[in-house]
């Protein structure tokens, strides 16, 4: 806390404040949990629209799905403690994000992780890559909510700043929603699951608001142990408890605790509360009034329950073997009074905590190097061995198959997984309904560093086309914004300009943004990470299409077809730029708002109208990296033609490729020039080799076992070595 | 010369299985159980015969990769010896 | 007719379970690990998932919950039990099944589709199906590794295989003993796979080849609910 903030909270309470005062100050407005560099600026986001039924600042952003059903979604990063230690720092994140979703009334019913590391060439990030990925299984998988897709990448620039974000979708019935309140006075506090230690004291000031350099070790809270099976028991005990209406409002206890868990929830329903730390169950005994309020121990839930009702609540806790403890009740007037061995050992306003926290309208510049970067091109005359060139991609980690990662995690649980991870956006069943609910996660360093608000724009399109090449229309977006130091001009100004983009992109397609989560100072001795906006869309596809395209549906003899704009040339920023090429400079391509509502508009019709059984986006490595994966996934060759090779490495947005039998070829015209979109018939699948054709002569062939083994190889050999 | 390391978790982490573990015994009907901590034993066959540079050589093996000081400490016995750390 | 499917803290695929068998036509209630009483019920599955967190041991904390006893009694009488991955574990460890399930040979968890040979139809898993049947069915685990004296190994059920029903090295996922995927006891009324034949009912989620099994389960319930003894 810095001396200015000090001086607020003498200011607030017209007195010195005590220790445990000081401790709930400090965790409450840490930039982790009071957003205050970025709070200025997330207002920007449009966050309404006719089916939003919670919007940002509640636990987690809530739609309408029609005929009484809502969902529920939330994103957050775990990036530092999964730095400090990468198995717990990811296995508490999925905690944390479940909690975030079942605290709304919702069911869990799927997770996507995001994560990101330095290149696995080096052994300290495969170490860090490994851990994470087991950490996610195995927190996920016992917790029993399936990981259903997510995305994998590997940038230098994350070597000492591993990103390790999480998503989570929780569904309910209308009837079901419960909101962060304490209700009236009278109303009884339970603390609900895991006893109270020293987990992570100071962990959301400390690891999430501070950058690292050589004395991090010394910094290092006791790290949180995440334990799923008692996160599954509280799952169950909370969803009973929602059945059986009994309670009024309800709080997950995550950052900053039962700070947190009391101080809201009394504030958002304008009361105070008394709460006796004696109260709480603890797991050592000699803790402090402040380690027991900032504690970050893990799975604990904070009910809010009539007094009548309270004998039902610990019978339904009983009978979880969830530990409850009566641990407060909410009065009138707005203040939170704790004690401790009878003392009263903090007096404040409630909503001091939350709503005072101080915000910082942070200088932000555009960077002096940008003009130098964007003016930085590399000569790009010579044609390249195209074969060779798309081996290279292929075999690049960031590239190349996941299935390493994602057969780690169980992500067929609930019967619901009709399109899972490996294709491009994932699509579940709701059972008992005629529902589907498709969801996209994208984020892309490389494009938001050389422009981030064309590169965060780009994130949001991207997305909307994948959940609807899966047949659903897009209804919502939560962002992941993960930036380096914020007290950088320059880092300010990539994260307002990232702001700027997908709000302009969310607007242009009638999209609201429903929730978010910021993670700043991810700079490791002086050097920050690319600003990496992780985008998560979710989409309704109702009725769920019966056979929703696939990468391995292709079979020899359909039609290859290019849908949207062409004639791309630009590199800037792009796979074939990193790891062919060996260089990082340009200016991409700005996104063109009414091209990509009509080619996503295409991408649903075809979807839903059954025309092609492939679709695909053409996103990092091009044309041919797109084309290369529905081979290898459909285990058929190909032969493309093309009039200029940077067509098949360029990136630019808003295409897609449809693989259909020759016989839907009106089809697919028809319906193109209906939305207004370009339709090229590309090329054809056949063979064993794919092969790129230019004036009917073959400028590039390369066997379909030679990129298949390269791909599969990628990260495979790298961790199995 | 035989090394026992004893990889503890630090007293202060959650240790979730022993938590399992002590419901479990309870329900078994062992009411006096007050806690459980589930560790490791590491047993190593190490052909030193020199203790303090065997001991010097574990204690460099713990911090690397046999316990994670960020969450657990470690004890070593040399069974020559039979003295603790 | 009515089969029991046990819910043990920690247990996942129990709605999974319910949510098959219904839609095969066969009613099955969700029962508490505490209960005492299975009386009213013609069979029982043990589903998958993480009994008391898998702590310890797999299983290990699970065969003693109280319902076990309950269990182990209509094994006795010859009822149809069945043990889904985390439930097979269990069955192990309280002795209704012989072996062990170790962890996966490359120590990952393990979740995609598999290939299964049917090995023998002397079983209420398997009574349906043909021997050299060749199953999709997706397996789920990270403890999968069957490890049992080759004395005691119980009938082989269902080995895990290559498309064509191939069985060999190169098709063994998880390092099982002799590849094998799923087992009954002698008299064939209790079984335990790995794989999760309800995650296989339904062509829009990849296969319906678990169908196969889950109705061999559902039959035998039948019969031994008119009375029949479950042997095959």
């Amino acid at each position: 806390m810095t001396d200015d903030e000090f001086s607020s909270v003498v200011g607030l309470l017209g007195r010195e404040p005590k220790i445990a005062e000081l401790a709930m100050y400090s965790v409450m407005w840490s930039e982790h949990c009071s957003y205050k560099s970025s709070r200025p600026h997330l207002g920007r986001f449009p966050t309404e629209a006719p089916w939003v039924v919670v919007g940002p600042g509640e636990n987690a952003g809530v739609v309408d799905l029609g005929d009484g059903w809502l969902a529920a979604l939330r994103i957050e990063s775990h990036n530092h403690p999964s730095f400090v230690e990468p198995y717990q720092g990811a296995a508490t994140g999925v905690g944390g994000i479940l909690r975030d979703v079942f605290t709304m009334g919702a069911r869990p019913i799927a997770l996507w992780d995001q994560i990101r590391f330095g290149h696995l060439d080096d052994p300290h990030n495969r170490y860090l890559f490994s851990g994470v990925v087991a950490g996610i299984a195995g927190y996920g998988n016992a917790v029993g909510v399936p990981t259903v897709g997510g995305e994998v990448a590997f940038e230098d620039c994350y070597r000492g700043n591993p990103l390790v974000n999480v998503m989570c979708l929780g569904i309910l019935r209308a009837d079901q929603l419960v909101l962060g309140t304490a209700g009236e006075p009278g109303t009884i506090s339970v603390l609900l699951g895991s006893s109270t230690g020293r987990d992570g004291i100071g962990g959301a000031s400390v690891l999430a608001s501070a950058s690292f350099d050589e004395d991090s070790s010394a910094k290092r809270p006791a790290v949180q142990v995440g334990d799923p099976f008692q996160e599954k028991k509280l799952i169950e005990a909370c969803l009973e408890l929602y059945q059986k209406n009994l309670v009024v409002g309800i709080q997950d206890l995550g950052a900053a605790g039962l700070s947190c868990s009391t101080s809201e929830p009394a504030a958002r329903a304008g009361m105070g509360m008394d709460v006796d730390l004696d109260r709480v169950h603890v797991r050592e005994s000699d803790m402090t009034p402040g380690e027991l309020l900032m504690s970050e121990s893990q799975e604990r839930m904070m009910a809010f329950v009539h007094p009548d009702q309270l004998d039902e609540v610990l019978a339904v806790a009983e009978k979880w073997e969830v530990d409850a403890s009566v641990v407060g009740e909410v009065k009138p007037g707005g203040t939170l009074r704790v004690f401790k061995d009878g003392n009263l050992v903090a007096e404040v306003p409630a909503s001091s905590l939350s709503e005072d926290a101080p915000t910082y309208d942070r200088p932000y510049s555009e960077p002096s190097w940008l003009a130098d970067l964007w003016a930085s091109t590399t000569d790009s005359s010579q044609s390249p061995d195209i074969g060779t060139s798309l081996l290279t991609m292929l075999g690049d980690p960031s590239l190349g198959d996941p299935s390493w990662v994602y057969q780690q995690y169980d992500h067929m649980l609930f019967l619901n997984t009709v399109v899972g991870p490996g294709d491009n956006g994932n699509l579940l069943r709701i059972k008992g309904t005629t529902k589907g609910l498709a969801v996209s996660t994208d984020g892309n360093g490389r494009l938001c560093y050389l422009d981030p608000r064309r590169g965060a724009a780009r994130l949001v399109y991207e997305s909307a086309l994948n959940v609807a090449m899966v047949g659903a229309r897009p209804m919502a977006v939560v962002d992941n914004l993960n930036f380096g130091n914020p007290e950088k001009p320059e880092v300010m100004w990539q994260f307002t300009e990232t702001v700027e983009g997908i709000s302009q992109a969310c607007e242009s397609l009638e999209i609201p943004v429903i929730g978010g989560n910021v993670s700043f100072y991810n700079e490791t001795d002086g050097i920050d990470i690319y600003p990496t906006p992780i985008v998560g869309m979710l989409g309704l596809a109702d009725p769920l299409p019966d056979r929703p395209p696939r990468l391995e549906a292709g079979k020899a003899g359909m039609d290859v077809w290019l849908l949207g704009p062409r004639n791309g040339t630009n590199l800037a920023g792009s796979a074939f730029e990193k790891l062919v090429s060996g260089h990082l400079g340009g200016r991409p391509t700005d996104p063109h708002p009414s091209t990509a509502g009509a080619v996503i508009g295409l991408a649903r019709h075809l979807a839903v109208q059954g025309v092609a059984p492939v679709l695909h986006d053409v996103s990092e490595g091009g044309l041919a990296v797109a084309i290369a994966e529905i081979c290898i996934r459909s285990e058929v060759g190909a032969a493309i033609s093309f009039s200029d090779w940077h067509h098949l490495f360029c990136e630019d947005p808003h295409r897609f490729i449809a693989v259909a039998p020759p016989e839907a070829a009106a089809s697919i015209r028809a319906a193109a020039h209906g939305s207004g979109v370009a339709a090229t018939r590309i090329g054809s699948l056949g063979g064993s080799s794919i092969e790129f054709e230019r004036n009917d002569r073959i400028e590039g062939s390369i066997s379909l076992d030679a990129v298949a083994a390269a791909w599969r190889g990628a990260i495979r050999d790298r961790m199995d070595h | 010369m035989r090394a026992t390391v004893h990889v503890k978790r630090r007293s202060d982490i959650a240790d979730p299985a022993g938590t399992a573990v002590l419901r479990g015994v309870r329900d078994l009907g062992y009411s006096n159980v007050e806690s459980v901590r589930i560790d490791k034993i590491i047993t190593l066959e190490v052909g030193a015969t020199d203790p303090a540079r065997a001991r010097a050589d574990i204690e460099a093996m713990c911090e690397k990769l046999l316990a994670n000081p960020v969450m657990e400490d470690y004890e070593i016995v040399l069974e020559e010896d039979g003295d603790t750390a | 007719m009515t089969v029991a499917v046990v819910v043990f803290p920690g247990s996942n695929c129990e709605h999974d379970v319910v949510y098959a068998l219904r839609s095969l036509g066969c009613e099955a209630e969700l029962v508490w690990h505490r209960d005492v009483d299975l009386t009213a019920f013609d069979g029982v599955v043990l589903p998958g998932g993480f009994a008391h967190g898998d702590y310890l041991r797999t299983g290990a904390i699970a065969r003693f919950s109280p319902v076990m006893a309950e269990v182990r009694r209509m094994a006795d009488e010859g009822a149809p039990v069945l043990g889904i991955c985390n439930g097979f574990q269990i069955l192990t460890e309280a002795g209704l099944l012989p072996g062990v399930l170790l962890a996966n040979r490359d120590l990952r968890f393990i979740c995609r589709p598999v290939h299964l040979r049917v090995e023998s139809t002397e079983s209420i898993l398997t009574k349906m199906a043909t021997v050299g049947d060749v199953l999709e069915i997706p397996l789920n685990s990270y403890e999968g590794n069957y490890t049992a004296d080759p004395a005691e190994s119980g009938r082989v059920l269902l080995t895990y295989s290559d498309g064509a029903g191939k069985v060999s090295p190169a098709t063994n996922p998880n390092g099982s003993m002799d590849n094998i995927a799923g087992i009954a006891n002698g008299a064939g009324n209790v079984a335990g796979l790995m794989p999760h034949p309800e995650r296989a009912i339904e062509s829009i989620l990849g296969s319906t080849d678990g169908r196969v099994l889950l109705r061999s389960f559902a039959v035998s319930v039948a019969a031994f609910a008119e009375g029949r003894p479950a042997r095959v």
